[in-house]
């Protein structure tokens, strides 16, 4: 469980990007998690989408809870803050955050037990209050730190390690966020890494909260025969809804000729997420229908991905609380106390 | 006894039916004939239906405790009757709505009885029910301006301010006064025996309760996030702060704000957004009363052991559990002390009216900021929501915020290696860096075992040293916090320890105590952890009384506990049914033990 810092060797020929930062920059300390662990994979897309992002390190702020998931806000971007909070808690404390510095890149890690058990309220509201955060969820069915409870989102009937099937209904978190109105909403799997980057660079354009839930197997309790969380019933039944490309604001949009339907989505930053639908009947503008079909493929046995709900239009935290465009924490005191002639005009409302 | 500027008053009414707007009338326009008033609502956990009381006391002399009888009781609910009269002292006067015939449970020996008909008033002169309901509680105000010997042109003047922009409702208001005003003159002798005349000692005072206080602190004191979640009685010090913030924090060119303002889904996400806020470097509170405490134990552990500022305001109300919501009561003194699981202590102070609230909460976020940790500022219901008579606030433009030792980018360029936790100056307080700070200022905030260099650690010796520190920085903040309020007098030799708004009651028991002969030394304990005056004073007396509002002596474990004062050196006087304490409760359990002690 300990942390253990990687050894700063660069390489002459790693690529930079337009910070001059190459990829091991954007790596943080070395994994403690199970050798295979989907956590790990997120963790390197983190990584790969930051540095195409060319986020400034030090502006992220890396934001988590407890589990397993939440220990990897220390696997990726070394130079960024980080807090790792309190079990379920992430989104509060993102909240405070968020409302006291706006200008920072805030990307909140969690997993199945910390948002959809101890946590589902604090999700529920973040979602509600659409704080501006990319929002991960790393979805492994099961309580991994305390060896291989069925978390909220194992499926029915889905077998324990130990040989019991899970009875009680699972949350879905996409089907949860679509119905709290969340304005953007994913899913993917920690084996396709081709898909995830581009949508977490999407999520992290976003303005708003972008929740990206990511089937993510835990290889010591979750990966055997009769799991619907394994590597092996994911690869099966993972169906790709909408294929997703994002297209950052500097480069040239050419428009695809494909013939399939693409829906071109503009980031509050001008960048673009091309989304093309896996079949024309898909709209990923449209919430009602996002919704019937993430339905459609659970009753199929299927997990639809992609970037399934997006809503670019909608209106963030902050500019719900009509906060000054100015972080609040750097709002000069002088602005922020009425002063003596107006606390001695004051005292006479109280006579 | 009861004289010209020296009396009580009650009012017992059913809640929702307006009687507050009349009460707080009399209130004010007594403090605007210039003598010094204070008003207790008792009020009912409910809107509409149930028995509510408001009593007003007069007191020459600047007493503003609760008095612990009255003169004079204004009987209109019927359900509460019987106990409504036997609060009236020996010699007292009942008033009662005589539109109906006197109830038996009304009828009392000793007492002058008199009945004006105010619903009947009100039906004959206004139409509707709803004015009718409404305007009888000005009827009842006109009465007893008229018994009381209240300024009429004091009380015009009030409900033009009020209703000046409303012609008709000034007009019926006026309407009502005049009706009570003329059918006491006409049917008693006016003014009774007990009565008010002019002075001119309120003019460098206002009236204000702890709620509006707090928030004035936290506008004051350069607060930007406010996180709560709704709870009686703490719920007006986040409106308070609203409404100041709209009047003083809106730019006026774009409209924008300079403050947020997040009604949580509850009180573990108010704690969460505020610690967040915080370790982002943005001055921030939540107000809370004892259930939202114990809902944000978990969070007030993160803080303290990752060396987060954080405000909390707590309005202590009666508990365990929802208790009695409405009731007041100080049984939150241990909680917040050692808030959390595992080893913590806290930073409180403990205001004892709302001017010391205003100022209180504005250092608490120095002290919070300072030492990088959770300061309670722990008023209570009677603090909170009642109007008191304080002395106006002042404010000192030179006032500058306490940020504390924050490293910024340029500070950080001189240093060789940045370590979040490294003590450096022996204070056991660690520079910070905030969020968003490049070069070698990122770190990463963990609840889970951290050494000195914030880093991951689960090593004995890391671990304890890290801990050792937050001692250091506690013991180091007992010479930070307020020193206590003393009241001396020459020759005392026992002592009366107390806290927060047992102050009034306590330092007017100590004057009726030396009227008896008994000198008696006050102590008023504002800030935990205690100061080298609090240990003198307690090294001082030989015999010592701690009087607080709670039922296991709270205030005094932490004497015990914290200073060593030998438990059975110290005497309990405990008030905690929910009331607000007065001077005889305090007066009555010192007589009786120093009898027993020398019989």
């Amino acid at each position: 469980m300990t942390s253990i810092a990687k050894p700063p060797v660069r390489h002459p020929s790693s690529r930079t990007n337009g910070r001059g930062l190459t990829l091991r920059d954007y790596e943080g300390a070395m994994s403690t998690l199970c050798a295979g662990c989907g956590h790990d994979s997120v963790t390197a897309a983190l990584v790969q989408a930051a540095w195409e992002m060319e986020l400034e390190p030090h502006r992220a702020a890396k934001m988590s809870g407890i589990g397993c998931s939440s220990k990897t806000t220390a696997y990726f971007m070394k130079q960024s803050h980080g807090f790792n909070s309190v079990h379920g808690r992430m989104p509060s404390v993102t909240s405070g955050a968020s409302a006291a510095n706006r200008a920072l890149t805030y990307i909140g890690i969690s997993g199945d037990g910390d948002s959809l058990s101890i946590g589902l309220g604090q999700l529920s509201h973040a979602i509600r209050r659409n704080v501006n955060m990319l929002y991960v969820l790393e979805n492994n069915g099961v309580y991994g730190l305390t060896k291989g409870q069925f978390s909220a989102s194992a499926d029915i009937g889905s077998m324990s390690k130990k040989g019991e099937a899970n009875e009680q209904s699972p949350i879905d978190p996409i089907l949860l966020a679509l119905t709290l109105g969340a304005s953007f909403v994913a899913r993917s799997f920690s084996g396709d890494k081709k898909q995830l980057v581009p949508i977490l660079k999407a999520g992290l354009a976003h303005k708003g909260l972008a929740i990206v839930d990511v089937i993510s197997p835990c290889v010591s309790f979750n990966d055997h025969e009769g799991s619907t969380k394994s590597y092996k019933f994911t690869r099966e039944h993972e169906v790709e809804a909408v294929h997703t490309d994002f297209v950052p604001l500097r480069r040239e949009i050419t428009v695809p000729e494909t013939g399939e339907d693409v829906h071109a989505v503009t980031m509050h930053d001008g960048a673009v997420v091309r989304l093309r639908s896996t079949s024309p009947e898909y709209d990923p503008t449209n919430r009602e229908s996002a919704y019937a079909h993430v339905r459609a493929c659970q009753a199929r046995g299927e997990i639809a991905t992609g970037l399934l709900f997006v809503d670019e239009g909608g209106r963030d935290m902050h500019e719900m609380m009509r906060t000054v465009p100015t972080p609040l924490v750097d709002v000069p005191y002088e602005k922020l106390c009425p002063g003596k002639s107006a606390m001695d005009k004051l005292m006479e409302r109280y006579r | 006894m009861s004289g010209i500027n020296d009396f009580a008053f009650k009012m017992g009414t059913v809640n929702g039916t307006g009687s507050a707007s009349a009460n707080g009338l009399l209130m004010q326009a007594i403090f605007r004939m210039g003598i010094p008033v204070t008003g207790k609502n008792i009020f009912p956990s409910n809107i509409q239906g149930l028995p509510t009381w408001y009593e007003i006391r007069v007191s020459k002399d600047g007493y503003t405790a609760r008095p612990s009888e009255v003169d004079l009781v204004v009987a209109l609910n019927p359900s509460t009757y019987a106990k409504d009269v036997a609060t009236v002292r020996p010699g007292g006067y009942l008033l009662y709505d005589s539109t109906w015939p006197l109830d038996p449970d009304l009828v009392r020996e000793g007492i002058t009885i008199m009945g004006i008909p105010f619903g009947g008033l009100c039906v004959e002169h206004f139409q509707g029910d709803r004015d009718r309901t409404l305007l009888r509680n000005i009827v009842y105000a006109g009465s007893l301006a008229a018994l009381l010997n209240i300024d009429m042109d004091v009380v015009s003047a009030m409900l033009s301010e009020k209703y000046g922009k409303k012609p008709k409702l000034l007009e019926s208001n006026h309407k009502a006064m005049r009706l009570g005003y003329d059918y006491a003159k006409a049917h008693y002798a006016c003014p009774l025996p007990f009565s008010l005349e002019k002075m001119d000692k309120t003019s460098d005072s206002i009236l204000i309760d702890g709620n509006t206080a707090c928030a004035l602190g936290a506008v004051y004191a350069g607060a930007t996030v406010g996180a709560w979640y709704p709870i009686t009685p703490a719920t007006a010090l986040m409106e308070g702060f609203k409404s100041f913030c709209e009047k003083f924090r809106v730019d006026p060119e774009t409209g924008l704000h300079n403050y947020a303002i997040l009604q949580a889904e509850d009180e573990i996400a108010a704690a969460g957004i505020v610690i967040g806020a915080g370790w982002a470097g943005a001055r921030s509170f939540t107000n809370t009363s004892g259930p939202g405490i114990s809902l944000m134990q978990e969070f007030i552990g993160l803080a303290y052991y990752t060396d987060i500022p954080a405000v909390f305001f707590d309005v202590q109300r009666c508990g365990p559990a929802t208790g009695m919501p409405t009731r007041t009561q100080q049984a939150d003194l241990l909680s917040l002390a050692y808030a959390s699981h595992g080893d913590t202590k806290h930073l409180v102070l403990f205001p004892a009216n709302p001017r010391e609230a205003f100022e209180m909460a504005v250092q608490s976020f120095d002290l919070a900021e300072r030492f990088q940790t959770p300061v309670f500022v722990a008023t209570d219901l009677d603090i909170g929501m009642n109007d008191w008579m304080v002395k106006r606030f002042e404010w000192d433009d030179n006032y500058r915020p306490d940020r504390g030792k924050v490293l910024d980018a340029a500070a950080l360029e001189k240093i060789q290696k940045f370590s979040r936790y490294l003590d450096v100056d022996g204070d056991g307080i660690a520079a910070r860096t905030l969020p968003g700070v490049g070069g070698k200022g990122a770190y990463f905030v963990r609840g889970s075992g951290h050494d000195k260099h914030a880093a991951y650690t689960e090593d004995s010796d890391a671990y304890q040293e890290l801990v050792d520190r937050l001692t250091r920085k506690f013991q180091h903040a007992a010479t930070a916090m307020p020193v206590p309020a003393f009241t001396l007098q020459e020759g005392a030799d026992v002592g009366l320890v107390t806290i927060g708004g047992c102050d009034a009651a306590v330092r007017e028991a100590a004057d009726k105590l030396r009227a008896q002969g008994i000198l008696v030394d006050v102590m008023r304990i504002r800030g935990f952890p205690f100061g080298e005056e609090v240990r003198d004073f307690m090294a001082r007396h030989d015999r010592t009384f701690v009087i607080e509002q709670n039922r296991d002596a709270q205030l005094r474990s932490l004497l015990a506990i914290e200073l060593g004062v030998p438990r059975d050196d110290m005497t309990s006087i405990l008030d905690y049914a929910g009331m607000p304490l007065t001077a005889k409760t305090v007066v009555d359990a010192v007589t009786r033990h120093l009898a027993q002690v020398t019989a």
